[in-house]
């Protein structure tokens, strides 16, 4: 490489993606894509009751069918023992097992594993298989929980978990009762599907005693190994989990569930590889799901709009086997630190019922994105002044840090004032306004929606699973860099962001940095992608371990060349010795020494070019956003234009934009699902009623508008200053959009928040309104 | 279960098989012939992550019966770049334009606006924008595949957008 070529630093860089190339000509490698010899395949047979004692279990017709290989049914897979954990390696207190032990609590429980050559003869022998289920009444709604028949029989109450006073404190009640202005905000979410592409699947092979090798699409294959290891007494020495492609996975494949616990078992008891692949009727309906929660927030307000007090009650809806029994506590905690809030109370409780569990998704306590600014809103509206102006007064700027939360959350450097102060600038809001009057005259519904909101991310050394992540470098004999990384992509582009890094800390061609991860073979423990963590803590990893290298390489370089270490650089591979240009040597160079000449390196010095750095960043680090949305709503149609969509988001340094831009624009076409199309329904006896993506309403091309982005670029307090981005969008999507129909029908009255806004719902609004005024 | 005898062309490859009736054309794409681009995410006809050309024509592969594709030229993503390993401007299109995150809608997408592009072809933004609404995409909100069409049509992208 010629020493003149000026260096490009890659660091903030639209970086085209090392992945693509193989994602784009069909050479991923996604689960259902390995093959294996001797493999098998799975099918599970599944409750079409929600709730119920099995009377029998016939398999005798399934069994007789050529191609059939086993059956399994909880006796079977029972006598291998699984201890289910949570996400974070506590104990869950349902009784649940790999399949249903005698009752079923849910459609599509799992009661059967038919294993047969192949899966259309799997599918023919489930279909064969008679199971009678003595059915009873479900309880299926927050409500029924409260008062219905106990979902788990043996257990104390429907209620899972509950934190906090049900009666509003007095302090808080006096403050309420003095205020100037009291506002009352509901929401009833819907429940929704995580739906990622390529839906769950797990192969499992038992080679030998305990070498257990398992391809999963999954969000980390060293938390997977970790979490195997745990539930099924294995050693983590004897397991080898592989996940090369994911086709997505927002939370929901955190870590293996029933099913791939079962798939695992079943390869033990039955000596064969074998293969479990989601179908999208199991993904919609069969799969974890998500969000379906109900919140009450109330907030008193001083005359001028600032905030005095509130208090918030929160119920979550989790199924009958969640990912782990949950109260979202997190609504809660993540409620108020953007703002100046001097007193805050809840009470939250999570209930079981029969139906599907709830898993994680992305951005988990969302709600208290939604409630809030939705409020704050409302509250404007109520008192008389601007929605802008109600956050200008609450929100807290850089002279109020740092600052301690009612959670005991310290807040250093968080800037939604500012990232709301940089869009404020680049929308005009007066124009609008304007507008949104003129158009009103005509029977045409504008609406703005402005919000704040701070998220924690890349949370690590506060909860078990959530660690430090861990970087591996080394140059080889070519000068070629590899990298082993704890990061996982299933989607992020890690091997793109974790190479730029790289190639700019150690000075060498982007091209020429090959990232390695998905293999929990290699490198170290990681929870991978989860809680916004990888650009922070992979990347903060990533940059010391090429800095370390850097080092080694000048400290060699500099006894070769009888220079001072301070006096060399490393630009585009090549080693440069300030005012010695005559002196310049390729990297290559250097590293043919390392590894096979020690006699010439400087004394004591190991061989190789070599360095590892396991990052560990402050427990959390924040993201600020504020993001903008203009819509119409078509009062005669109840459909809703999204008109101009404007984000303004401090995730720090930004290793590259695209990928951020693509992470943020991810979160907010979900967030549109959720606003306006996404929902899971259950009839009253417990049936899921979306089963297809026909009934599922996934947000298509046409419903995504153009986002535009600004990025407010404060450098964190980690190595690198980055800031995760990863569940931003699905966050701040939902009250901007809520907020901005909100402002286009409030000459219809307030609008009722139970998701999605269906045009229907809409309507009914609309509709409402005019006939209260007719009628008046 | 009936077994038919077929025989088709697969990114220029002859291939014969001996097919079950119900196998559908995505399956045996994957099962049978180890084309494992193609992918199947639904098998219900909404999300078009299976679309192949067949004959030219870009068809949902979990909708067609492997049966019905006996005699004919199909193209699934692998065979889209030069042997050189040029990418398909289709396929650069996405690259440039980080049309695509987890990758598991990309093959089917990219097929349709191949097919849209055949033989010299220049479709304008509305057709493949149309196209590109019955593809579902969960990652990438659709804002790279957005700037991959303005860049197949040969539109400029408008000021502010990053390329
Ligand atoms: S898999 Fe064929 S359209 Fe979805
Ligand atoms: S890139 Fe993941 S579904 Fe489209």
């Amino acid at each position: 490489m010629n020493a003149s070529v000026p260096f490009r630093r890659m660091i903030g860089e639209r970086a085209p993606r090392k992945e693509d190339a193989r994602l784009l000509t069909g050479r991923g490698q996604y689960t259902d894509d390995v093959r294996m010899p001797g493999l098998l395949h799975c099918v599970f047979v599944r409750s079409p009751a929600a709730r119920g004692r099995i009377v029998s279990l016939n398999l005798d017709a399934a069994r007789a069918l050529p191609g059939v290989q086993a059956i399994y049914t909880h006796e079977d897979l029972s006598v291998v023992p699984v201890q289910f954990m949570t996400y974070f390696f506590t104990p869950i207190a349902s009784p649940i097992s790999l399949l249903a032990n005698g009752r079923v609590a849910c459609v599509g429980d799992p009661v059967a594993m038919v294993i047969a050559e192949s899966r259309a003869i799997a599918e023919d022998a489930a279909g064969l298989v008679e199971l009678e289920i003595a059915e009873e009444d479900p309880v299926v709604t927050i409500t029924d929980a409260q008062t219905g028949a106990l979902v788990h029989p043996g257990t104390e109450s429907n209620c899972t978990q509950e934190m906090g006073a049900a009666e509003i404190p007095e302090a808080v009640q006096a403050i309420l009762d003095k205020a100037a202005h009291v506002v009352t905000q509901r929401i009833d979410h819907q429940r929704i599907a995580q739906s990622p592409m390529e839906a769950r699947g797990c192969v499992a092979s038992f080679d030998g005693a305990e070498e257990l090798l398992i391809h999963i699409s999954c969000q980390s294959p060293h938390f997977v190994a970790r979490y195997v290891s745990t539930v099924l007494g294995v050693p983590q020495e004897a397991i080898r989990v592989i996940a090369k492609d994911v086709g997505g996975a927002f939370g929901l494949k955190n870590m293996p569930w029933r099913e791939e616990m079962a798939v695992i078992v079943a390869a033990k008891l039955f000596k064969r590889p074998l293969k479990w692949i989601e179908d999208r009727f199991e993904s919609l309906t069969a799969s974890s799901h998500a969000r379906e929660q109900e919140i009450t927030l109330t907030a008193g307000f001083d005359a001028e709009g600032r905030l005095l007090a509130a208090h918030g009650d929160c119920s979550i809806n989790n199924g009958a086997w969640p990912m782990g029994e949950d109260c979202n506590i997190a609504v809660h905690m993540f409620m108020w630190p953007a703002y100046k809030m001097p007193a805050y109370s809840f009470h939250t409780r999570g209930w079981y019922t029969n139906t599907m569990g709830l898993g994680g998704y992305r951005g988990p306590w969302a709600l208290e994105s939604l409630i809030r600014e939705t409020l704050l809103d409302k509250a404007a509206r109520q008192i008389g002044i601007d929605p802008i102006e109600i956050r200008r007064r609450n929100l807290v700027t850089a002279a109020d840090q740092p600052m301690t939360t009612g959670f005991d959350l310290t807040v250093t450097d968080i800037t939604p004032y500012e990232c709301l102060e940089k869009l404020l600038a680049n929308i005009d809001v007066p124009a609008f306004r304007k507008e949104q009057a003129e158009a009103r005259k005509q029977g045409r519904y504008l609406g703005l929606g402005i919000t704040t909101y701070i998220e924690p991310t890349a949370v690590a050394g506060i909860m078990t699973p959530l660690t430090g992540e861990t970087a591996q470098i080394r140059i080889e004999p070519t000068g070629k860099v590899s990298a082993v990384l704890t990061t996982h992509s299933q989607g992020h582009g890690t091997a793109t962001t974790m190479a730029q890094v790289i190639a700019d800390r150690l000075g060498v061609a982007y091209e020429d940095v090959t990232v390695f991860e998905g293999d929990s073979s290699a490198g170290s423990y990681s929870p991978g992608a989860g809680g916004s963590r990888q650009g922070v803590i992979g990347g903060g990893a990533s940059w010391r371990a090429a800095e370390l290298l850097a080092d080694k390489v000048k400290r060699i370089a500099a006894h070769l060349y009888n220079a001072s270490a301070e006096t060399i650089k490393i630009e585009n591979g090549m080693i440069h010795i300030e005012g010695a240009p005559e002196m310049s040597r390729s990297l290559r160079e250097v590293a043919e020494i390392a590894h096979g000449e020690p006699f010439r390196l400087p004394e004591g010095m190991e061989t190789g070019l070599e360095a590892q750095y396991r990052y560990q960043p402050p427990p959390m680090t924040f993201t600020s956003a504020a993001h903008a949305c203009f819509v119409e709503v078509d009062a005669d149609t109840g459909f809703v234009k999204i008109n101009r969509w404007i984000s303004s988001e401090d995730c720090g340094t930004i290793i590259n934009p695209g990928i951020v831009e693509g992470q943020i624009a991810g979160g907010l076409a979900q967030a549109i699902g959720q606003v306006l199309l996404e929902e899971m329904p259950y009839d009253g006896r417990g049936n899921p009623l979306a089963a297809t993506f026909k009934d599922y309403l996934m947000p298509a091309y046409t419903d995504i508008p153009d986002f535009e982005y600004l990025h407010a670029n404060t450098p964190s307090a980690t190595i690198g200053g980055m800031r995760g981005v990863g569940e931003g969008g699905a966050i701040i999507g939902p009250p901007t959009l809520a907020n901005a129909i909100s402002d286009a029908l409030a000459p219809f009255g307030e609008l009722e928040l139970a998701l999605p806004l269906s045009p229907s719902r809409l309507l009914a609004a609309i509709e409402g309104a005019e006939k209260r005024e007719t009628a008046a | 279960m009936s077994e038919h005898r077929i025989e088709l062309t697969v990114n220029g490859h002859r291939h014969s098989a001996s097919v079950e009736a119900r196998t559908t054309l995505g399956e045996f794409l994957r099962e049978g012939l180890g084309y494992t681009g193609t992918h199947l995410a639904c098998e219900h006809g909404v999300c078009g992550a299976c679309t192949v050309m067949v004959e030219g024509k870009a068809v949902r592969s979990c909708l067609m019966l492997a049966v019905q594709a006996d005699n004919c030229a199909v193209t699934t993503v692998e065979g889209l770049a030069d042997a050189d390993g040029t990418l398909h401007p289709v396929q650069q299109a996405m690259r440039d334009n980080y049309g695509l995150q987890c990758g598991f809608c990309t093959p089917g997408v990219v097929i349709t606006f191949a097919a849209l592009s055949a033989n010299g072809a220049k479709p304008s933004v509305a057709e493949l924008e149309a196209a590109m609404s019955g593809h579902i995409c969960r990652c990438t909100g659709y804002q790279g595949i957005r700037r991959a069409i303005r860049q197949i049509a040969g539109v400029a992208q408008p000021a502010g957008e990053h390329a």
